[in-house]
């Protein structure tokens, strides 16, 4: 037997009522079992004491037992299923002694047996695999909805709550649990059309396929989404109001539902923004917001309705006010109350921020002005929560896209700060929106750019590209180009010296295209000016040409071609460094290539290419034209000059004036 | 003010089938929105006054559409116009849209679209349409919403509940712009450019926002409200009195074996003695059966001296024994049927006692108070109409009887008239005591545990069923509705009895003068005769045995207040209180009452 820390007295009631489940009379069990469910009920340390006695595999057993009477094993199961409703620690008892396997393999039209599954499966103990782990479990559940009231409502919780990823969207839908449960909807009996709408929250929720089925069900002759709409309806409970609108949204994001169909305009949208109002429960806001959030993300024109709706951004500006000062003095449970939900209401406000400001300028205006906005941003971004920091660099990362917030708001309140700070030491989901973010601050325009340069920041970003994540990688690179953008020579230098060729280079061969395409970038950015291209070549021109080499003849995008093809004209462009091309026949036979291409865009940087090497001006442009007109350069000019494209033929007469002149 | 009396273009268009039909709708969906709003005390906003508007305003379509017609060139050319009547209160919830038809040569379109009376164009309260801007009386604008244009609805909402006000931009809310808002505000529209043009919408249309979602959350949290109305210590007091207003109630009606046993499970004392309930009871049911001859022959014995002090209501009486003779229920005609033996039995001599009445009549004086119709309580077009609305209530509650209590009750109840039944042919005592008990107990019970005014009108309804009940059974008996139940004999003691009646209303006359109603009444009783099938003709309503349940009410009363006994039940007492209470909170300008209808509460 298991240690026993139990009184002995106590032990000894408890140790009776075992006991009495092994009588041989099976009258007397029964009375034992029926004795047993009064003494437990509402009594954790009875219902504990019995656990460390055995009581569960002995019931279980006479649960299982063929010649058990069927009142002896509802006994039973109200038993088990009271035991369930103690601590976590009685229901991990219970799954030990393999209660799962017990309920499910007995005769389940039990609703007792029924209720205590519901018990066990809805802890946070239970693994929910265990709902999956037996392939004929699932379809025997679905067969049991229609028995009862009860049966639907315990098992449409279960379903609901054992849902937690796409694998298990899938077994559920695959059992039809869409068409079992959709007339559910109608039921009668408010928890069975509250669990029944759960099931479609969960079941809906990113899954592409649950969303189409959805809106083609007919319930009652009705469709399913305006069922739900009904649901929605402003005299419903809020809690059925509120997952009607998660369904619909889920519906929606899914591609089920168009955005611009009324149901979501008219009727989801307001019906969550009415969610986040000061009169709702600080949970329901919580949800409201991130709902909301998550609803109008990609579409501009859902953030701009929502960013109207009843004051939505003045209506945020509350979720930042608990605990509030009142709750403090006055109200001891309040206080905790409001303190549990301060930094839930905090992140799901900086995350519907950051969804209603990710498009419309002046939508982030609205917002940058709302009272405090900036400073809660920045203490946002150094709580300790991991949740809260994450959306308040997110909110912060959407405002960003703002010129004008840039230049203003951002500057005036020094986020660079605490944003440095939060890369020193975070997880990758904050490094990410914050690195991201920092891309932002450092566009040429920035005033924030000098102090984040003075502040050492290049090191930091350097080992950005080292990360195993694609996005750090992208967004360190990208941050290094945004800084060499009309940089000086000092900050170009350090880059360079800091991020060292070797790691250049591998970033070149980078799998990730849109690293490729940001390290083309910084490289274009540091060739720019004369002496920069000069002096970059001077030192690593060697290794630039063979990167440059590589790429043309490898297998990538127009765009990754046409932005090596532009640096390939930056370096045209400089005085030493046009020989490294000149002296290249490679290199040229590529470029003549290019200009021959059937894509305008490659034509074009070609043909700039060649443009600036023979630049009339500049010392040595005789030797080059002549040595280009030998290679058929000129008659390759002479062609586009008759090209279709505007562009590309101006460009082509001017390098051919070149040669006129 | 430059009002100019400009004719409205709705006269002129009143024969159009379009238009008629868009009045109807707007009717309905007017009565449907604010069904508190009594439009004979406060009409509702229909359309634009032709009258307060002005100059530079132009009216057509219905007095619907604005258009602007200034000069346009800076803020004095602005021109409003207001709606022919303010908001009344009675709405809760009021609400109106305007559509930006055009939005005019530049790009200035403003709207005002609420003042109060005087001054209507101070003191206003709108919205802007080129900034966006909410301004309050002639102060600066506050930011507030969204610019508009032409295309756009704008929609206005007033909540006369906490007198606030939110306007909508094509079906979104845009969230509280005022607060504290003074009564009586007319919709408005204000235009500055010349080209403007804006159709509103009072209800003639359905509208973009969904304004009835909205007062369902108003209508939710007042009933919630009216629900969770505290007590307090005063609990044990609340329930005496609730205790006792079923209690009066069930011994008013007469129902006797139910209210001693509601006395004998709550504890309460009764005032009026078995007796004298059963009496009342008995006298009951013989009017609403249709039996009033016989009522009046019960009355007279038991009550002496109580029909001769009110001869109005002997009178009333006796107009409704000589229809029920048409009607062939009347045991004066009913005797002569062979088919109905159960009745004769019970009341052999009433045919000869009958004439006897007439001889009795000269001594009556006028008690004068009671007129037929209100003596039924407080409210009669409700109960009626309850009747109709409802006709599967009863059986749908009695099943739902959910308190060990009343469902005892009832089966007792329900023993006793199978008992009963047999004997009912020699006791009319008995028949008339117990057969309805078995529902009736099971209904005041049942709303006692939760709600008692809420069974009311089951209770009413519930006793209008067994009567036609038997109605259908007396149908049966007589192949077809005939006068006086087909029978010759009976269609001669019908005539004597209207010579007789004819008689009475004479004499009555002569004595107290002429009296209308008795005319009207007398008048239409005897129409019935003009016509060969009574049922089924203009005054047929006459035969209906729902018209036996105010001459019934009428007698109770009498009855009761000739034994020092109040004449309605405090339980009508308190409905009728309710029922003007709301209506004096509409007077008084508390919107909440469109919310709290006193109907909503009698399922």
């Amino acid at each position: 037997t298991k240690c026993v820390h139990l009184p002995p007295e106590v032990t000894a009631t408890s140790r009776h009522y075992v006991d009495r489940l092994f009588d041989p009379d099976p009258q007397k069990v029964l009375q034992g079992v029926i004795d047993m469910k009064n003494a437990v009920i509402g009594n954790n340390k009875q219902k504990a004491n019995l656990i460390v006695l055995g009581a569960v595999p002995r019931l279980l057993y006479l649960l299982q037992q063929g010649s058990s009477s069927s009142e002896l094993r509802a006994e039973c199961a109200v038993v088990l299923g009271s035991l369930a409703m103690g601590t976590e620690n009685n229901i991990k008892s219970l799954v030990d002694c393999h209660i799962i396997p017990a309920l499910l393999q007995g005769r389940l039209s039990l609703s007792a047996c029924l209720r205590c599954l519901r018990t066990v499966f809805i802890s946070p103990v239970t693994p929910v695999q265990l709902l999956y782990t037996d392939p004929t479990v699932i379809p025997h559940l679905m067969s049991l909805l229609s028995r009862s009231q009860r049966t639907q409502e315990y098992i449409t919780q279960i379903f609901s709550h054992c849902c937690k990823t796409p694998e298990h969207q899938t077994v559920l839908f695959n059992h039809g649990a869409i068409q079992n449960i959709a007339p559910l909807l109608i039921s009668p009996s408010y928890k069975v059309r509250m669990q029944a709408l759960k099931c479609f929250s969960v079941l809906a929720y990113e899954n592409t396929q649950v969303s189409m089925t959805l809106v083609n069900v007919l319930v009652d002759e009705e469709l399913l989404s305006q069922v739900f709409v009904r649901m929605m309806q402003r005299d419903q409970p809020i809690d059925m109001q509120l997952t009607a609108a998660k369904c619909l949204t889920y519906m929606c994001r899914a591609g089920a539902i168009r955005t611009d169909d009324s149901c979501i305009v008219l009727k989801t949208l307001p019906c969550l923004v009415r969610m986040c109002s000061k009169e709702r429960l600080l949970e329901e806001r919580v949800e409201g917001a991130e709902t909301l959030a998550y609803l109008m993300e990609p579409d501009v024109e859902l953030q701009r309705i929502a960013s109207v709706t009843d004051h939505l951004v003045a209506m945020l500006a509350d979720y930042f006010k608990y605990p509030s000062s009142v709750s403090a003095i006055t109200d001891i449970k309040r206080l905790d109350h409001d303190l549990k939900h301060a930094h839930e209401l905090r992140q799901a406000a900086f995350k519907l921020y950051a969804s209603l400001g990710s498009n419309d300028e002046d939508i982030r205006k609205k917002i940058t002005e709302t009272e405090n906005m900036m400073d809660r941003i920045v203490s946002g971004l150094s709580e300790s929560s991991v949740k809260v920091r994450l959306a308040a660099v997110r909110c912060l990362h959407s405002l960003s896209r703002s010129v004008q917030q840039l230049r203003t708001s951002f500057h005036d309140h020094a986020v660079w700060k605490p944003l440095m700070k939060l890369l020193q030491n975070a997880p990758d989901e904050v490094l990410v929106m914050a690195s991201s973010t920092l891309c932002n601050l450092l566009l040429e325009f920035s005033p924030s750019k000098e102090p984040i340069l003075e502040s050492g920041v290049i090191e930091l970003l350097c080992s950005l590209t080292q990360s195993d994540s694609p996005a750090l990688r992208v967004n360190g690179i990208w941050a290094l180009m945004n800084m060499a953008f009309q940089a000086d020579q000092k900050v170009k230098g350090e880059i360079v010296r800091a991020l060292g060729t070797e790691q250049l280079f591998r970033l070149l061969s980078d799998p990730d295209s849109n690293v490729l395409m940001k390290t083309l970038g910084l490289l274009r950015n540091l060739l720019s000016t004369r002496p920069h291209i000069d002096q970059v070549m001077s030192s690593h021109g060697k290794q630039i040409m063979q990167a440059v080499t590589l790429i043309l003849e490898g297998e990538h995008s127009i765009e990754v071609k046409e932005q090596t093809l532009c640096i390939l004209a930056n370096i045209a462009d400089g005085n030493t460094a046009k020989e490294l091309i000149m002296t290249n026949d490679d290199i040229l036979q590529k470029i003549k290539y290019y200009m021959a291409h059937s894509n305008v865009k490659l034509q074009l940087a070609a043909t700039f290419c060649i443009s600036n090497l023979i630049w009339n001006e500049e010392d040595g442009s005789q030797e080059r034209q002549d040595k280009l007109r030998e290679l058929g350069f000129v008659d390759i000019l002479h062609k586009l000059t008759q090209a279709s494209d505007p562009n590309l033929c101006d460009r082509a007469k001017t390098a051919m004036q070149q040669y006129l002149a | 003010m430059d009002a100019m009396a400009e004719l409205g273009a709705g006269s002129l268009l009143l024969g159009d089938p379009a238009f008629n039909y868009q009045e109807a709708e707007l009717n309905e969906r007017l009565k449907r929105l604010y069904p508190a709003v009594n439009e004979d005390e406060t009409p509702l906003p229909r359309s634009w006054s032709p009258k307060d508007k002005y100059s530079y305003i132009g009216l057509s379509q219905n007095n619907l559409r604005v258009h602007y017609k200034g000069h346009g060139k800076n803020h004095k050319d602005a021109a409003s116009v207001r709606a022919t009547h303010p908001i009344p209160a009675a709405c809760g919830i009021y609400y109106f849209e305007v559509k930006i038809v055009s939005k005019g040569l530049d790009f200035l379109s403003s709207l005002l679209p609420l003042s109060p009376i005087p001054g209507w164009d101070k003191h206003s309260y709108g919205y802007h349409g080129d900034d966006g801007h909410s301004f309050c009386s002639s102060g600066t604008g506050q930011p507030y919403g969204p610019t508009f244009t032409t295309g756009d609805v704008i929609g206005c909402c007033v909540n006369l509940i906490n007198n606030t006000c939110f306007y909508t931009k094509n079906g979104i809310s845009l969230g509280v712009a005022f607060t504290d808002l003074p009564p009586n505000l007319y919709p408005t529209v204000g235009l500055q450019t010349p080209g403007e043009i804006v159709d509103a919408n009072f209800g003639q249309q359905p509208f973009v926002f969904d304004i009835e979602d909205y007062m369902s959350e108003w209508r939710a949290k007042i009933h919630g409200m009216i629900a969770r109305f505290p007590i307090g210590e005063r609990l044990g007091e609340w329930q005496a009195v609730l205790q006792n207003m079923v209690s009066t109630y069930l011994v008013h009606h007469g129902y006797c074996a139910t209210a001693t046993a509601f006395a004998r499970a709550t504890e309460t004392l009764i005032q009026e003695d078995q007796t004298s309930i059963k009496n009342r009871q008995r006298i009951q049911k013989l009017v609403l059966a249709g039996r009033v001859g016989e009522a009046i022959e019960a009355t007279q014995q038991l009550y002496p001296g109580l029909l001769e002090h009110n001869p109005n209501l002997l009178f009333m009486l006796k107009c409704r024994q000589f229809v029920e003779m048409v009607n062939g229920t009347d045991s004066e005609v009913r005797c002569f049927s062979i088919r109905s033996p159960k009745s004769q039995d019970s009341y052999p001599g009433s045919p000869s006692l009958s004439p006897r009445h007439g001889a009795t009549n000269p001594n009556l004086h006028s008690a004068g108070a009671d007129s037929p119709t209100c003596s039924n309580g407080v409210t009669p077009p409700n109960k009626n109409k309850s009747h109709n609305k409802y006709p599967g209530v009863s059986s749908a509650s009695s099943s739902s009887s959910s308190s060990p209590s009343s469902v005892n009750y009832s089966e007792s109840n329900s023993t006793d008239s199978t008992k009963s039944q047999p004997h009912s042919g020699t006791s009319n005592q008995e028949e008339t005591s117990d057969s309805e008990m078995e529902i009736e107990a099971e209904h005041y019970t049942n709303g006692v545990a939760e709600n008692p005014s809420a069974r009311i009108m089951n209770g009413t309804y519930k006793h209008q069923e067994i009567l036609q009940a038997q109605d259908i059974s007396l149908e049966d008996s007589c192949a077809s509705r005939q006068l006086c139940g087909g029978n010759q004999a009976a269609t001669e003691r019908m005539i004597q009895f209207g010579r007789e009646l004819q008689g009475l209303n004479e004499q009555l006359c002569r004595e107290y003068g002429k009296n209308v109603t008795h005319k009207k009444m007398l008048q239409d009783a005897f129409s019935l005769l003009a016509y060969s099938d009574p049922w089924n003709c203009p005054v047929g309503q006459q035969l209906d045995p729902m018209q036996r349940e105010n001459i019934c009410s009428a007698l109770n009363s009498a009855i009761l207040e000739s034994q020092n006994l109040p004449k309605q039940p405090p339980l009508m007492l308190a409905l009728g209180q309710a029922t003007e209470c709301v209506q004096l909170m509409a007077r008084v300008r508390s919107g909440s009452c469109s919310f709290a209808r006193v109907d909503n509460f009698l399922h």
